[in-house]
């Protein structure tokens, strides 16, 4: 039978993959945005042919192969830990779940640990095209990868294009443009990119804002400052854009993550976005505590954002676990039961083939092929399980998108002033510039903490709970590595934080 | 035209695929080899720079294919890699950790306030170096010594070891394998470094290095071999799917398939070939023999271990949970959707090369090294 033993496994490797992963996104999107910034800069040298902006790009690269390293020693362990730690998911989901998996090695790894060690050591050994074309592959490369990890991730949220082989006991790809194409993926890649454009570029204003408040090589960080802070703006809209149809598509696909992420328990027509609101810790499902302590809401929004339309009813979490008839929504006691029948028919029909019994494993099947849209729930124990933890899926909703509505402020103003000429004096707006990609790495934190703790307690949604997807293996051991891990990344990222100050310090004109 | 292909067709094609990115996993060791003997080969700091500047400009390569063999086991034999890595929980841990410690030790060893130390990044690398080549090749000693799993009616696996995969470690075989993995890595990267660099005294240590490590290599590759004719191995009845032992298993697979033999013979002329020549002429040609002698021996293992009903991750266990290519593979489907993905290949292999030769036109010299902004 498949088990469901072991809570203590399954909850030391959520928090490892939870420590790896908020460490890989740590360096990662600084690596998604620097890298297109740099050949942004590098094309403007070839364009001019003035070298301060080669010393310039040259500077910018040094930092972003600091940073770049490190996101590839956590990266690694990311990869093989789907193996290590939730090999049942492995094996359950390998079929679709591995083909995007190879694809970014495949496409979007070579290009950039190719096109790293051309752009990097190349100046004097290749042309000067070849080597922008070079730094443009590596920003590529990068997105690219970025785009087949992200198709993976969406595919979790929302499993399409494939269908369960009951023989194999496993889930089998059916169409491989539906997963690539799926709704999530494409608002998945579309805003984390452009999210990630974000914080890259928020890090070059940061470190050249310190350079104008200390008064050291102006030219050079005004001038970096001008483009990051355009990057930055024109890929503020796009996650405004993409982040909004996140949110719609939640709201078809994973109702209870949108209703966890906005702390509605009970549904309305016409529902209002919580503005800012502080969240009642007494308050679970099943009981009658207020869910918050004191909200302000913007009335109707929510409605809009989720189904596009005022006065439309978004569903609560009381709506969803414990059904809402009115509203033709199933209860999730009823898809227990539903998926319930789904395990017991899987065994009825294993052992009907074991047996060569035809007649039996056919009926069996039949009764699968009913309930096996509700499979997952058959492993859940209580209705209540299916809620995830609401008040940190309301927290880090509402801490990134504040933090997505106020960091554009920052370019707007930063550009205003330099075009008044006007900026190394405004230094309550250089201070905010070096506080800008501290939030911004926040608002990254806080969007993956909506993503993958909203879709709680699934690995896939719906389909399988993440204390089926884990390894067979002693909680001893996993606490063993998470703590292995613990230690090593913060040492390793000790050591990044420094050599990076130590080089911003140094300034590009000493090197 | 791909979606034509039968199932075991593309099982044997990806199987296939699969071990030509491990063989050309096993040619760019050469980067670990280097590391192993970075602290012994270079006298002084510019040698030992020039060194490290060489290798810093391949080992994301290496890197790399080992992330894609990783991947393209998932996709293509998911069984597999949800037997080994949940399974074999430790070696492969272990394997990981000192990839993790590799990848930021060239950024950062000789940056100023690194905080560890350069002598740290540098016993990074040759942990690296020795420790991770050795249970890489332990684990692939596994594919044809078997591993103590058994898998449930739900194809769930349960290891029935303690030690989780690094009792592996303790089997002659495996461990002559990893041995000679070790010693093979640093012959390649004695070849590629005087292949590589523009320093007489270098080139000099380097062809007497790689003729040494040749040497060490040697019993332990013969054992291999030996071992390899004449050990028992397990066979799949292709008519009942029943798992046993066969005497000569893998013997008699070489004569099944003499291709293979040939491969094998031609491959290891030319690791021969290309070290002697390194050693007694002042050629520096050698690593495009050894490098491609490598590659074909090592195709010819991956490929002995996982054709002509062979199981290549046999159970001792439990021999009838054994794996298969046809048992462990991923649907019809995904095969074939992968086997269009797989048509880039080539392509990247042919930039790799190209944009390789390039970077390589000029050795690396120390004067170089005083002319970069940018060293490791
Ligand atoms: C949206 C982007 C993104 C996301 C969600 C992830 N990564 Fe990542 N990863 C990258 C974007 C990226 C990158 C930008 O491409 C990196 C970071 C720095 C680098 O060198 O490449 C990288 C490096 C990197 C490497 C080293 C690659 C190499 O050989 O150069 C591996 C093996 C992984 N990642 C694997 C994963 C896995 C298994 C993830 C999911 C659980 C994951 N990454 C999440
Ligand atoms: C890099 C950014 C990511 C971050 C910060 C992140 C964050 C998290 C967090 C916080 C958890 C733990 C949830 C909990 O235990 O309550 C988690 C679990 C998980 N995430 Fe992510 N995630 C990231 C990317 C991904 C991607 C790209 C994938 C898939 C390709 C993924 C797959 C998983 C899986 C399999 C688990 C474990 C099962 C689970 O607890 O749901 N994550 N992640
Ligand atoms: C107008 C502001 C924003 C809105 C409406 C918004 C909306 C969303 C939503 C609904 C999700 C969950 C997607 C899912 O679970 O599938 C999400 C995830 C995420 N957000 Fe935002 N967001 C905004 C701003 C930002 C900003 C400023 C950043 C970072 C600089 C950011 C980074 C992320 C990341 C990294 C994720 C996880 C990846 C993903 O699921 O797509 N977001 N966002």
């Amino acid at each position: 039978m498949i088990e469901q033993l072991g809570a203590a496994t399954v909850n030391w490797a959520r928090a490892q993959f939870a420590l790896t992963a908020m460490y890989h996104w740590i360096f990662v999107p600084l690596t998604l945005g620097l890298s297109f910034l740099l050949a942004f800069f590098e094309t403007i040298y070839v364009k001019t042919g003035d070298e301060s902006w080669k010393r310039l790009t040259r500077f910018w690269m040094r930092l972003f192969a600091i940073n770049f390293a490190i996101g590839i020693a956590t990266g690694i362990i990311l990869e093989f830990e789907f193996g290590t730690n939730w090999s049942n998911y492995s094996w359950m989901v390998g079929d679709i779940f591995g083909a995007p998996l190879a694809a970014e090695g495949i496409f979007a790894f070579f290009l950039e640990a190719t096109f790293f060690a051309v752009m990097f050591f190349g100046w004097d050994r290749v042309s000067k095209r070849m080597h922008l074309f070079s730094t443009w592959m590596v920003a590529v490369g990068s997105n690219l990868s970025a785009l087949w990890i992200l198709v993976a991730n969406a595919w979790m949220q929302h499993p399409v294009g494939m269908d369960f082989n009951a023989e194999m006991a496993r889930f089998e790809m059916r169409n491989f443009r539906e997963i690539l194409f799926s709704p999530v993926a494409i608002s998945k890649f579309t805003h984390t990119t452009s999210s990630a454009f974000m914080l890259g570029s928020f890090f070059v204003i940061a470190v050249s804002s310190w350079y104008l408040l200390k008064g050291r090589h102006l030219k050079m960080a005004k001038r970096s400052m001008i483009v990051a802070a355009v990057f930055a703006l024109l890929s503020s809209v796009m996650v405004g854009v993409t982040g909004d149809e996140a949110a719609y598509s939640i709201a078809r696909i994973q109702p209870m993550k949108l209703a966890a992420i906005e702390g509605l328990y009970q549904g309305e027509d016409n529902a209002g976005l919580v503005a800012v609101g502080l969240m009642n810790h007494a308050k679970k499902v099943d009981n009658d505590e207020a869910p918050f302590l004191a909200a302000a809401r913007i009335p109707g929004l929510l409605s809009l954002l989720a189904n596009r339309r005022f006065g439309s009813f978004v569903p609560g979490i009381n709506d969803l676990v414990y059904g809402n008839q009115q509203r033709h929504i199933v209860g999730i006691k009823e898809k227990m039961v539903r998926g319930r029948e789904a395990v017991w028919a899987l065994g009825m029909y294993k052992k009907a083939r074991r047996n060569d019994d035809a007649r039996g494993a056919s009926a069996a099947l039949t009764n699968f092929n009913l309930n096996k849209a509700y499979l997952g729930y058959g492993y859940l124990s209580r209705p209540e399980e299916a809620v995830p933890p609401v008040p940190l899926s309301f927290y880090s909703f509402h801490i990134m998108v504040v933090l997505g509505t106020v960091l554009p402020l920052v370019c707007i103003f930063i550009l205003y002033f330099s075009n008044k000429g006007s900026l190394e004096r405004q230094r309550w707006l250089l201070g905010a510039g070096v506080a800008s990609v501290f939030m911004g790495w926040v608002a990254q934190e806080a969007g993956w903490v909506v993503a993958e703790v909203g879709r709680q307690p699934w690995a896939i949604q719906g389909l399988l709970p993440v204390s089926v997807a884990r390894s067979n293996i002693g909680a001893g051991s996993v606490q063993t590595t998470f703590f292995m891990f613990l230690i090593l990344f913060t040492l390793l990222a000790w050591a990044e934080v420094r050599i990076m100050l130590n080089q911003i310090k140094k300034g590009p004109e000493d090197n | 035209m791909i979606g034509k292909l039968d199932l075991a067709t593309l099982q044997n094609l990806w199987w296939l695929i699969c071990s030509v990115v491990g063989a050309l996993f096993v040619f760019l060791t050469f980067v670990q080899g280097g590391q192993s003997m970075l602290l012994a080969i270079g006298h002084d700091e510019d040698e030992k720079r020039l060194v490290v500047n060489s290798l810093g400009r391949k080992w994301e390569l290496t890197f790399t294919t080992l992330v894609l063999f990783g991947g393209a086991l998932f996709a293509a034999f998911p069984k597999f890699y949800a037997t080994s890595f949940g399974g074999a929980y430790w070696v492969w841990m272990f394997i990981l950790f000192t990839f993790i410690i590799q990848a930021v030790s060239y950024e950062y060893r000789s940056k100023e306030d690194n905080f560890l130390g350069t002598l740290t990044y540098d016993i990074f690398l040759l942990v690296n170096g020795v420790v991770g080549v050795l249970l890489i090749g332990v684990a692939v000693g596994t594919f044809f010594t078997g591993a103590n799993f058994s898998l449930n009616a739900y194809n769930l696996v349960t290891w029935h070891h303690p030690l989780r995969g690094l009792e592996a470690v303790f089997n002659p075989f495996n461990l002559a394998l990893g041995l000679f993995l070790v010693f093979l890595a640093r012959t390649l990267a004695a070849l590629y470094l005087k292949n590589n660099l523009a320093h007489e005294g270098l080139r000099l240590r380097l062809g007497r290095a790689g003729f040494r490590n040749l040497l060490y290599a040697l019993p332990f590759l013969l054992y291999v071999l030996g071992r390899l004719v004449f050990m028992d191995g397990y066979a799949v009845d292709p008519e009942s799917g029943a798992v046993g032992l066969e005497a000569g298993k893998y013997l008699h697979n070489l004569m099944v398939m003499p291709l293979l033999a040939v491969m094998l013979a031609c491959g290891l002329v030319l690791v021969i070939w290309g070290v002697v020549g390194n050693r007694f002429t002042s050629g520096d040609k050698g690593i495009w023999l050894a490098g491609p002698g490598t590659f074909l021996v090592a195709l010819t293992l991956f490929l002995l271990a996982g054709y002509n009903n062979t199981p290549f991750y046999p159970s001792t266990f439990d021999p009838a949970s054994s794996l298969t290519i046809h048992n462990a593979s991923s649907s019809h489907y995904t095969l074939t959707v992968m086997s269009y993905i797989a048509l880039a290949i080539p392509v990247v292999l042919a930039y790799v090369f190209c944009f390789w030769r390039k970077m390589d036109i000029g050795k690396l010299s120390t004067a170089d090294m005083a002319r970069e902004l940018d060293l490791y």
